[in-house]
C-alpha cells in the first residue's frame, strides 16, 4: 500500500472505498499478521470517519447566480 | 368601356352657360378642345373602371380557377358559431390573428350534427372550398364536413415527429447513457426556484444523503421563455459549478405546462450536458422528450432525487456490515496466529539451533565430566600399578620417591593434554591430508588438495580453496610460495 492519506482529509466516498478494499483484502489474501493488524487499525479509523461524516453532514444548498454560487436562502415553509 | 361623365361636360361658368356657346364661340371652342384632349388622354392611360359586380365576378372566377382552393382541409380554432333558423351553420375558424369565415349549408349541417357540432374554442379541420360571398363582400369557406382535432392528439403527433427525428440523430441511444456517480459530492438542480419540485428534491436529499452539496440553477419551467431558460441553466450549471450529476425537474402539470420539456432546445441541452442528467418531470404517467435524452429518468422530482443519492440508512447498514466483517476477520486472523504461534513454538523447540546448541553443550559438559573421570580412573589404575611398581622399584632400585612421584604427575597431565578428542568436543577439528598426516601449518597444503577434518562426531572431506598464514590479515596474507618442509606426522 502506498502512503496512506490522512483519514480526516478523505471524502466519504474515498474513505468508504478504501474501507471496502481493506475488508476485501483482509478476507481474501494471506498477509503478514503485522500488516493485517495495521490494515485493521486503518479500517477502524476509516469506519469512524465515515460514521462521523454521516452524523455531522448537513445538506448544503447554493444557488447559481451569474458566475457565482451564492447561499440559498431556502424556501422551506 | 365606361367613360367619365364629368369630363364630358363643359366646365363653363354659369353666366357663360346661360350665354350659350354662340355668345363666345372662340373662347368656348378653345376650352372644349382642351377638355376633349385631356379626356381622351385619361381614357387612354387610366386603369379601367369596374362595376362592383364585374369585380366580384372576376375575383370569384380567380378563386374558382384555383384548384387547390376548391378541395381542401383547413384547420383552426372554432369561434363565433351560429345556426339561425335557416339551418345553415355559420362559424369562424381562427389561428392567432388570422380568421376565416365559414358556412355550412343546411343539409351538410344536419349531417354534421349527427357527429358533432363545432364548439367555441374547439380545434377542427373543415373540408370544403373557398369562394366569394358577394353579399358580404368577403371570401369565405364553404364547408361540407368537419372533423374534430384533438389538441392533445395534435401535440402528441408533433411530439412523435420530433421524437423520431431526434431518435434518428442518436440523441436517445442507449450507448449515450452514462452511469450515475454512486456518491455524488455536488448535485446540480435545474428547476423553478419556487416550485414544489425543488422543495421535494431538497427534502429528499436532506433525508437520504446530506453529505452532498446542492447547486440550484433556477429557471422558469413553463411559458414561452422556459425552453431557452432551461437550456441555458443546464449549460451554465455545467460550466460554472461542474456538478457530478444534474436533476432536471418540474412538478406535475397539464400537458401544456410540461411543453418546455418537449422542446428540441431543452432535449439538446440535456443530451449535451457533460454531467449526467436525471429527469423528474411531472407525474408518474408523464413522459417528456427530455426523459429520452436523459441518462436516467425518474417519474417524479422526488424519485429523481432518490435516484441520484445513496440512502444514508443503507449506508449505515453497509458500514455496520463492513465493521462486522473487519472484526470477524481480525478475530479469525488472531485466532489463527495464536494457533500458528503455538505450533511454531513447538517447532522451535525441536529445530531451534539454540536448542541444538544446548544439547551439544550438555553433551560437551557430560564429556568434560566423563573425560576426567575416565582419565582419573585410568590415572588411578596407572597410579595403582605405578604404586605397585613404585613399591617394587622402591624396593628394587631404591629411587627417591619424590622423583618418581613428580614424573608420575607430569605423565598424568600430559596424558590429559594430548588426548586428541578433547578439543574436538569444543568445536576444534583435526585436519589431516590424504596421507593421514596432521595439518598444522597452512603451508602444508596447496589449494585444490583434499583435506580431512575430524570432528567431535564424524568427519568431513573438503577441498582447500585458499590458505593464509596470518590470522589478522585473513585471506589476503597469501600462502608463501615455498612450502614448509613437512613436519613429521604426529598421529594421535
Amino acid at each position: 500500500m502506498t502512503e496512506p492519506d490522512a483519514i480526516d482529509q478523505l471524502t466519504f466516498e474515498q474513505a468508504l472505498a478504501e474501507l471496502e478494499n481493506i475488508v476485501q483484502a483482509l478476507e481474501q489474501d494471506e498477509r503478514p499478521l503485522e500488516e493485517s493488524l495495521r490494515l485493521f487499525a486503518r479500517g477502524q479509523a476509516l469506519l469512524a470517519h465515515c460514521t462521523r461524516l454521516l452524523e455531522q453532514a448537513e445538506l448544503q444548498v447554493r444557488q447559481l447566480v451569474g458566475d457565482d454560487l451564492q447561499p440559498w436562502p431556502g424556501n422551506d415553509e | 368601356m365606361a367613360c367619365k361623365p364629368a369630363t364630358q361636360e363643359p366646365r363653363a361658368a354659369p353666366n357663360e352657360t346661360t350665354a350659350g356657346p354662340a355668345a363666345r364661340p372662340f373662347a368656348l371652342r378653345a376650352t372644349m378642345d382642351d377638355e376633349r384632349w385631356v379626356s381622351l388622354l385619361d381614357d387612354f392611360f387610366s386603369p379601367p373602371v369596374w362595376s362592383v359586380r364585374e369585380l366580384t365576378a372576376y375575383i370569384q372566377d380567380l378563386l374558382r380557377e384555383a384548384n387547390d382552393l376548391q378541395d381542401l382541409w383547413v384547420r383552426g380554432e372554432v369561434t363565433q358559431v351560429s345556426q339561425p333558423r335557416s339551418g345553415h351553420l355559420y362559424f369562424t375558424l381562427k389561428e392567432g390573428d388570422a380568421v376565416l369565415r365559414c358556412v355550412m349549408w343546411r343539409p351538410r349541417a344536419q349531417r354534421q350534427a349527427r357527429r358533432f357540432l363545432p364548439q367555441e374554442g374547439q380545434v377542427v379541420e373543415a373540408h370544403g372550398y373557398v369562394d366569394v360571398y358577394p353579399g358580404g363582400g368577403t371570401y369565405q369557406f364553404y364547408a361540407d364536413v368537419l372533423r374534430a382535432v384533438d389538441a392533445a392528439g395534435e401535440a402528441h403527433l408533433a411530439f412523435l415527429r420530433l421524437k423520431a427525428r431526434l431518435e434518428a440523430e442518436g440523441l436517445f441511444a442507449a450507448e449515450r447513457k452514462r452511469p450515475l456517480p454512486p456518491y455524488p459530492r455536488r448535485i446540480g438542480v435545474v428547476t423553478s426556484a419556487t416550485g414544489a419540485a425543488l422543495r421535494d428534491i431538497l427534502n429528499t436529499l436532506r433525508r437520504r444523503y446530506p453529505l452532498a452539496e446542492v447547486v440550484l440553477a433556477a429557471s422558469p419551467v413553463q411559458g414561452a421563455d422556459a425552453p431557452q431558460a432551461l437550456a441555458q441553466a443546464l449549460a451554465r450549471l455545467n460550466q460554472v459549478a461542474r456538478p457530478d450529476v444534474i436533476i432536471l425537474a418540474r412538478g406535475g402539470g397539464s400537458a401544456e405546462d410540461l411543453a418546455a420539456f418537449n422542446t428540441e432546445e431543452v432535449v439538446r441541452a440535456v443530451a449535451a450536458s457533460p454531467a449526467p442528467v436525471v429527469t423528474g418531470v411531472g407525474h408518474e404517467t408523464d413522459t417528456t422528450l427530455v426523459d429520452f435524452a436523459a441518462d436516467r429518468r425518474a417519474p417524479t422530482p422526488t424519485a429523481a432525487a432518490e435516484l441520484v443519492s445513496p440512502d444514508q440508512t443503507e449506508l449505515r447498514v453497509h458500514l455496520e456490515q463492513l465493521a462486522a466483517r473487519l472484526q470477524r476477520r481480525m478475530e479469525h486472523l488472531l485466532a489463527n496466529a495464536g494457533l500458528r504461534l503455538a505450533q511454531a513454538e513447538r517447532g522451535l523447540l525441536q529445530h531451534d539451533p539454540r536448542s541444538r546448541l544446548q544439547a551439544s553443550a550438555e553433551r560437551l559438559t557430560r564429556a568434560r565430566l566423563a573425560l576426567p573421570r575416565a582419565l582419573q580412573r585410568r590415572v588411578a589404575l596407572a597410579r595403582l600399578r605405578l604404586q605397585t611398581l613404585e613399591h617394587r622399584l622402591n624396593q628394587a632400585i631404591r629411587r627417591p620417591l619424590a622423583v618418581r612421584r613428580a614424573r608420575l604427575d607430569g605423565l598424568a597431565a600430559r596424558l590429559q593434554a594430548v588426548h586428541p578428542y578433547a578439543p574436538l568436543q569444543r568445536g576444534y577439528a583435526l585436519l589431516t591430508n590424504d596421507a593421514g598426516q596432521v595439518v598444522r601449518d597452512a603451508a602444508q597444503v596447496q589449494p585444490g588438495q583434499r583435506i580431512h577434518a575430524r570432528l567431535a562426531r564424524g568427519g568431513l572431506t573438503a577441498r582447500v580453496e585458499r590458505g593464509w598464514l596470518h590470522d589478522p590479515a585473513g585471506p589476503r596474507g597469501a600462502l608463501s610460495p615455498q612450502p614448509h618442509p613437512d613436519e613429521g606426522a604426529n598421529p594421535p
